[in-house]
C-alpha cells in the first residue's frame, strides 16, 4: 500500500530538481518566475503525497494554503514585473493595457 | 475482485500516469528552446500531472474528509494555474520578449 506513494514521491523529487535547474539557468526573469511557480505546484503535490506515504494524511490543509500562497506570489511578481510597482496602477493604465 | 483491490489498482495506475506526466513536463522545462514553449511544458505538469496524482490519492483515500480536501486542492489548482500561466505569458509579451518563430512563420513585413 506504500509502494505507489514512494514511486510518486521519487518522480516528484526528480521533477523538482529539473525545475530548479531551469530556475537557476533561465536566461530571462520570466523563465525564473515560471520555474518558481511550477516548483510551488510540485511542492503542493509533494506535501499531499508525503502525507499518504507517512500514513498520516493530515498535511492537506498545508497543501491548500500553499497552493493559494503560490498563486498570490506569482501574481504579485507578475504585477511588479509589468508595472514596476506593487502599490497600484498609475493613470496611464489604459495605455499599458 | 473486491472493491479495495479495484481501488488499489486504480490508485497505482493514476499515480504512475501522473508521475510519467510530471517527468515529461520537467524534461520539457529543461530541453525546450524558448520561454513560450516552456510555458507549454509547465502546463503539462500543472494540469495532467497534478490532476492524475490527486485523483490517484482520492482512490486511495476513499469516501472520507481527506477526499473532500483533495477535491478542494484539485479545484484550486485547476483555477489558479491557467490564470498564472496567462498572466506570465501576457507580462512577458508586453515587456517585449519575442517568441521564437520557425522557418516559414516570419511575421508579415518583417522579412527584409
Amino acid at each position: 500500500m506504500i509502494a505507489q506513494f514512494g514511486v510518486a514521491t521519487a518522480a516528484i523529487l526528480v521533477c523538482m530538481a529539473m525545475t530548479l535547474i531551469r530556475s537557476i539557468a533561465g536566461p530571462t526573469v520570466f523563465d525564473r518566475v515560471l520555474a518558481v511557480n511550477s516548483f510551488g505546484t510540485k511542492t503542493v503535490l509533494l506535501i499531499a503525497v508525503y502525507g499518504f506515504l507517512s500514513g498520516r494524511p493530515d498535511f492537506l490543509d498545508l497543501a491548500l494554503v500553499y497552493a493559494l500562497m503560490n498563486f498570490i506570489g506569482t501574481i504579485a511578481v507578475m504585477k511588479f514585473s509589468r508595472f514596476g510597482d506593487l502599490a497600484g496602477m498609475e493613470e496611464d493604465e489604459e495605455e499599458i493595457l | 475482485m473486491s472493491a479495495a483491490l479495484v481501488a488499489e489498482v486504480l490508485s497505482w495506475a493514476f499515480l504512475m500516469a501522473g508521475s510519467v506526466f510530471l517527468l515529461i513536463g520537467g524534461l520539457g522545462l529543461i530541453r525546450l528552446p524558448d520561454f513560450y514553449t516552456r510555458i507549454h511544458a509547465a502546463g503539462i505538469t500543472d494540469t495532467m500531472g497534478a490532476w492524475l496524482i490527486l485523483i490517484g490519492l482520492m482512490f486511495s483515500a476513499g469516501w472520507t474528509l481527506i477526499s473532500v480536501k483533495l477535491v478542494m486542492l484539485l479545484f484550486f489548482l485547476a483555477v489558479t494555474s491557467p490564470l498564472a500561466s496567462h498572466a506570465l505569458a501576457k507580462a512577458a509579451f508586453l515587456r517585449g520578449l519575442e517568441p521564437m518563430l520557425g522557418r516559414g512563420l516570419e511575421i508579415e513585413g518583417d522579412d527584409d
